[in-house]
């Protein structure tokens, strides 16, 4: 049972009917398991006007294990981690949770409307969430100051620059005050 | 937690409030049940400290794989006839409510459609599950669409094929260890797998697996059963404490297999201190695990001549092969003042205010402290595994002795006796420590560390006759004394547990440290 049959149909599925708001390529024309994603932040989110890089890999037991998708892209969100390789807390990639019949699309769906609605319930990034909650104007501006550093311009989907931005904000992921 | 909600909640109905809130009187009265079931063990919790038990003894029976597999049986057959469905599907109900039969029976008689479809059974049919081959189908997961492919499908009508079926079961069952709650593969859809489409699709190998993991799911889906965590054993032990008991009682079991553990929190033997001293005790030994490592070493410097003692044996009473200076492993202090009326060496002296009123000094009066604790903690822990090495070896000799001096097996057995007090007294000596560790200074602690003293000599004592060579072993005045003093060492054991077991029932201890319900239930005056 090989994985390249399904992977291959959910590509022509994803390149014939484009999900919204979301461009496929892949690094590697010989590796269909690794896609590059670039997600637009919907105009509903305060991510917009946002592109993000995603970077979305197969592992050999796909379908039966969940795809693992990492953020590209610094995102300042209470359930994706604030680093430079940015992991996401997504109930339907679970294992528990995870269905083999479950599609791509159904992820990336679930991806942008976390953009749109951040879930602080279960937050990967708990001072995040805390500010979500409690005190939304700054998170909106620390947010938007994120976009406006990282998610402006083309997208990058190297992960080498893990140093490059980080002393300089380094102030803004450090805990403040808190309100 | 919820004990602290329950219980403000009983007061303020008795107190401030008028007596017509019919919820908070029942939660009131029932003081042992359990928050959302009705409580079969009801009874059984009653008699907790009533009869004629020692108070630190809970009731429990251990089951055998035979029992826990019958007793599933009984139900399902119960379920199966009264609600005239399939046995499998009978499982399943009762797995989803989580062998409560009682509440499942009421639930479906009001509402069978929405239980049905809440355990993951929507309508029922009593078609045997079948493979089939259908044209044009295409697997879902797979994508695979060619001619003759086997398909499978459960009430729901997702239909896989049988390969994609098998590769989901399997890393279910074998990698993921589920089995009662495994769906369809379909995206949403919460039907569960039964075990007569499992059979069907799964080779004998994992059905077998399956069925081991079922079994498992009925232990671990009720409280008052638990596994016994020896490794290779198989028993379950059932026990009526629950979780809220906890600070009233140590549930100390033992398994058939000899395994005494906490059915509270599946540790080892921790009595006399109750489970949460525990779990903040050895978070905080943890915690400073490199301040207190030197303690636990095995090997110390003479203080006298500093030449290096190995401790090879569980006796503290040291002896400098050099000096011949004698001395306490534990406190390093001279031996000859650990006789009888001076013996001070469990107490732990807190310094007179004056000289730790700064900062510095306080945290240094406080890490001495913990230390007196922690070492005698170590070293009795320490001491019973060198006390078991000694006897293994001990043994060994004495088979030979047997062939040598006639004696017959059961004339040694008293050596068998000494040890397995030696290794329960000191499990129950290394508790006290922690328990100590978290004890307000009082009356009360006062008579507990003269428990623990009086235990701690005994078992000093007979620690130090059992290191004897086996040639002085089999002499039968050194018998006697032995056999006296492993029953006077029991003896002592079961005073000190006694008199805290009953205290901590009563609610009389105070701690150090924040504990849950460190009151008894108090009358609805004394809150005010
Ligand atoms: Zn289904
Ligand atoms: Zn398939
Ligand atoms: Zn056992
Ligand atoms: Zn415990
Ligand atoms: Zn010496
Ligand atoms: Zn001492």
């Amino acid at each position: 049972m090989s994985s390249s049959k399904r992977i291959t149909k959910e590509l022509t599925d994803c390149t014939t009917t484009p999900p919204p708001n979301i461009t496929i390529t892949l690094p590697s024309d010989s590796n269909i398991s690794l896609w590059h994603i670039t997600l637009a932040a919907p105009p509903e989110s305060i991510y917009h006007p946002g592109k993000f890089g995603l970077i979305v890999s197969f592992p050999l037991e796909y379908p039966f294990k969940p795809p693992q998708i990492t953020f590209a892209t610094r995102i300042y969100h209470p359930n994706i981690t604030n680093e430079s390789s940015g992991s996401i807390c997504l109930s339907l990639l679970k294992t528990d949770n995870w269905k083999p019949s479950t599609k791509i699309v159904t992820v990336l769906d679930a991806i942008r409307q976390l953009l749109v609605e951040p879930q602080p319930d279960d937050p990967l990034e708990t001072r995040i969430a805390e500010q979500y909650k409690n005190d939304r104007k700054e998170f909106e501006k620390e947010a938007k100051a994120y976009v406006n550093k990282y998610a402006k311009g083309p997208v990058k989907f190297s992960t080498t620059t893990t140093d490059g931005g980080s002393t300089s904000t380094s102030s803004t992921t450090a805990p403040p005050g808190e309100a | 937690m919820d004990t602290d909600d329950e219980f403000m909640s009983t007061v303020s109905s008795e107190g401030d409030m008028l007596p017509d809130d019919s919820d908070n009187d029942i939660s009131g009265d029932d003081d042992f049940g359990f928050d959302d079931e009705p409580d079969p063990d009801l009874d059984m919790q009653h008699d907790i400290g009533q009869t004629k038990r020692a108070p630190y003894d809970v009731k429990f029976t251990v089951y055998q794989p035979q029992d826990i597999q019958q007793q599933q049986d009984v139900l399902v057959n119960e379920v199966n006839m009264i609600l005239n469905i399939s046995k499998e599907e009978a499982a399943i109900l009762l797995r989803h409510f989580r062998w409560n039969k009682e509440r499942l029976l009421e639930d479906y008689m009001d509402r069978p459609e929405k239980v049905l479809e809440a355990a993951g059974l929507s309508q029922m049919t009593c078609d045997p599950p079948k493979l089939e081959v259908i044209r044009g189908f295409c697997c879902d997961i797979c994508c695979e669409e060619e001619e003759g492919l086997q398909s499978f499908a459960l009430k729901c009508g997702h239909r896989f094929c049988v390969d994609c079926y098998r590769h989901y079961l399997g890393q279910k069952i074998r990698e993921e260890g589920e089995a009662a709650r495994i769906q369809c593969p379909a995206e949403g859809c919460n039907i569960i797998i039964d075990a007569r489409s499992l059979d069907l699709l799964v080779t004998a190998e994992l059905t077998e697996r399956y069925h081991k993991l079922l079994n498992r799911t009925y232990v671990e889906d009720k409280e008052t059963l638990k596994w016994c965590p020896a490794p290779d054993c198989q028993n379950a032990i059932e026990c009526g404490v629950k979780k809220k008991d906890l600070s009233r009682i140590v549930p100390t079991v033992s398994c058939l297999c000899s395994h005494r553990f906490c059915f509270g929190c599946i540790l080892n033997d921790h009595q006399p201190a109750p489970c949460e001293l525990v779990k903040k005790w050895l978070k905080k030994c943890a915690d400073d695990s490199e301040t207190a490592n030197w303690i636990s070493a095995n090997t110390k410097e003479c203080p006298k001549c500093n030449s290096t003692i190995e401790k090879n044996g569980g006796c503290n009473h040291m002896t400098c092969r050099k000096c011949k200076h004698e001395f306490c492993w534990m406190c390093m202090g001279l031996w000859s003042e650990h006789g009888t009326s001076w013996y001070n060496c469990n107490r732990f002296e807190e310094k007179s205010g004056t000289d730790a009123r700064d900062a510095q000094a306080k945290s240094r009066v406080s890490l001495e402290r913990y230390l007196h604790y922690y070492n005698r903690y170590a070293n009795h822990e320490q001491s019973a595994r060198l006390d078991k090495d000694l006897y293994a070896k001990t043994e060994k000799k004495m088979v030979q002795l047997q062939k040598e001096s006639g004696m017959s097996w059961i004339e040694v057995q008293y050596l068998s006796s000494a040890s397995m007090a030696l290794q329960t007294c000191r499990q129950t000596l290394m508790w006290t420590y922690a328990f100590a560790f978290y004890l307000a200074r009082n009356n009360l602690t006062t008579i507990f560390e003269d428990n623990q003293k009086d235990l701690e000599m005994a078992v000093e004592s007979l620690s130090e006759m059992f290191e004897k060579p086996v040639t002085e072993l089999a002499d039968s005045r050194l018998k006697v004394d032995i056999m006296d003093k492993t029953s006077y060492c029991n003896k002592r054991r079961v005073i000190l547990l006694d008199d805290t077991a009953r205290n901590l029932a009563e609610g009389k201890w105070i701690f150090n440290v924040e504990f849950s319900n460190p009151t008894p239930m108090p009358g609805p005056s004394s809150r005010k």
